[in-house]
């Protein structure tokens, strides 16, 4: 369990990383998706199901949803 | 320095995110990114206070087990978890209406550059 | 310059919270939490914890959340408000497979959510998810059919008889128990983890529920423009 652990909050930190570095901002909200995903089962890990499932459900959906909505309405030309 | 517990490294995780998300605020130019960097910062603070009150010899606060009613020193601090789920629920009422600040703002520049909003600096 | 002063500042901020929280042991529970952890069933009667924290005994802080999110949706929709300069986009209307199987999926998403609420007070979950699963099934909606018109009188009706409702729940502990919010004496509390138990726990959870998802439908209908030509006279339904 202990190394799923560590794995998860590599791929985390890695992915926030990789999410303010990139030039394609669609990826990057999805990385930050992906951070909240993976947040929600540390979450879950420590004992707080309540908090996990707001994060998986308001952070991970909700949240990216309209942050490609944004992302949509400021492109730089209509396609 | 004792052996890693998981506690040390899901603090160690939230400082991390935490630091990523604001140097995406302070170093990137464009204003979508930096309001995903402070969207990263708000998940890592989340997970900063969650860890702060868990135990990993407890567990979660849902008293629905006879045996858990006997004993209710067997979960965790229910605090630290409903500050927490208030946080993420305004952390999303907050990341929308910046959202559509930064809309707006492109609507008047067709621009998303920091640099381009500077008429307001001093 | 202005990246290296960035550096400097945010690894003088990671020194500040490295040195701020307590690494490696495991922390107890405050006296605060201990008195919630040994009484709080005996006191609500509700099984999970965490909804005897929010709606009960910092009922009066949910109270002010589901305002400031009230207010954060009513910023973005005054935001943007007017129309001119914003992209528009032209979009072609969804297959027919779609817009069937988003519709057929909208009445379970909603039933989903709506348990996740009503047992907030037995299990994990409560009006704050719940509401997030109700407005993703009316993103779902949004997202097939984009000329889809959501009824915007009953969501601003239920909006406000959900906010109505919460306060008057507080007026009523109020004049029962004398103090606003109050679980003692206003329902009968009921047996432990059955679903009707917990006093008025279920019934302010089910309203935020209501609360939050209508709140976030409107914040989805606002951010993603359905594209409607803009009225002259402004301002939205």
């Amino acid at each position: 369990m202990m190394y799923l652990d560590l794995l998860v909050c590599l791929v985390l930190v890695l992915s926030g990383v990789a999410a303010m570095n990139t030039r394609n901002l669609v990826s990057a909200a999805v990385m930050v998706g992906v951070v909240s995903l993976l947040v929600s089962y540390l979450f879950l890990r420590m004992g707080a199901p309540d908090v996990a499932m707001t994060e998986a459900s308001i952070g991970a959906g909700l949240s990216t949803i309209i942050f490609l909505i944004a992302i949509r309405r400021t492109e730089e030309e209509e396609r | 320095m004792n052996a890693v517990t998981p506690a040390t490294l899901y603090l160690v995780t939230a400082i991390l995110l935490i630091l990523i998300g604001l140097a995406g605020v302070l170093v990137r130019r464009n204003i979508l990114k930096m309001v995903l960097g402070f969207a990263l910062a708000d998940t890592g603070i989340n997970l900063l206070i969650a860890t702060l009150g868990s135990n990993p010899e407890r567990t979660a606060p849902i008293l629905d087990k006879p045996e858990l009613l006997a004993n209710p020193s067997l979960v965790v601090d229910p605090i630290p978890q409903a500050l927490v789920l208030t946080a993420i629920v305004i952390g999303l009422g907050v990341t929308a209406l910046m959202l559509a600040y930064v809309i707006r703002l492109y609507a008047l520049r067709q621009s998303l550059d920091i640099r381009d909003f500077g008429r307001l600096k001093w | 310059m202005k990246q290296i002063l960035s550096v400097v500042l945010l690894l003088a901020m990671g020194w500040f919270l490295v040195g701020l929280v307590p690494l490696g042991q495991p922390t107890e529970p405050g006296r605060v939490a201990q008195h919630y952890i040994d009484n709080g069933i005996d006191e609500n009667r509700g099984a999970n914890l965490v909804t005897s924290v929010i709606v009960n005994y910092r009922g009066f802080d949910t109270l002010g959340e589901v305002t400031v999110l009230f207010l954060s949706v009513a910023g973005a929709g005054f935001v943007l408000r007017r129309r001119d300069g914003l992209v528009r986009h032209e979009h072609r209307p969804s297959s027919e497979i779609l817009q069937t199987g988003a519709r057929m999926l909208f009445a379970p998403i909603v039933v989903f959510g709506a348990y996740i609420f009503v047992h907030g007070h037995l299990s994990p979950g409560g009006g704050f998810q719940g509401g997030a699963v109700i407005a993703s099934a009316v993103m779902l909606l949004l997202l097939a059919d984009r000329s889809h018109h959501l009824p915007h009188g009953l969501m601003h009706w239920l909006e406000s008889m959900a906010g109505f409702g919460y306060v008057m729940a507080g007026v009523a502990g109020l004049v029962v128990a004398g103090s606003f919010l109050s679980n003692q004496g206003v329902l009968p509390l009921g047996t432990w983890n059955r679903l009707f138990s917990a006093g008025i726990i279920p019934i302010i959870y089910i309203l935020v529920g209501l609360k939050v998802g209508t709140e976030l439908s409107s914040l989805l209908d606002v951010m993603i423009d359905t594209g409607r030509p803009a009225r002259q006279e402004g301002g939205r339904s």
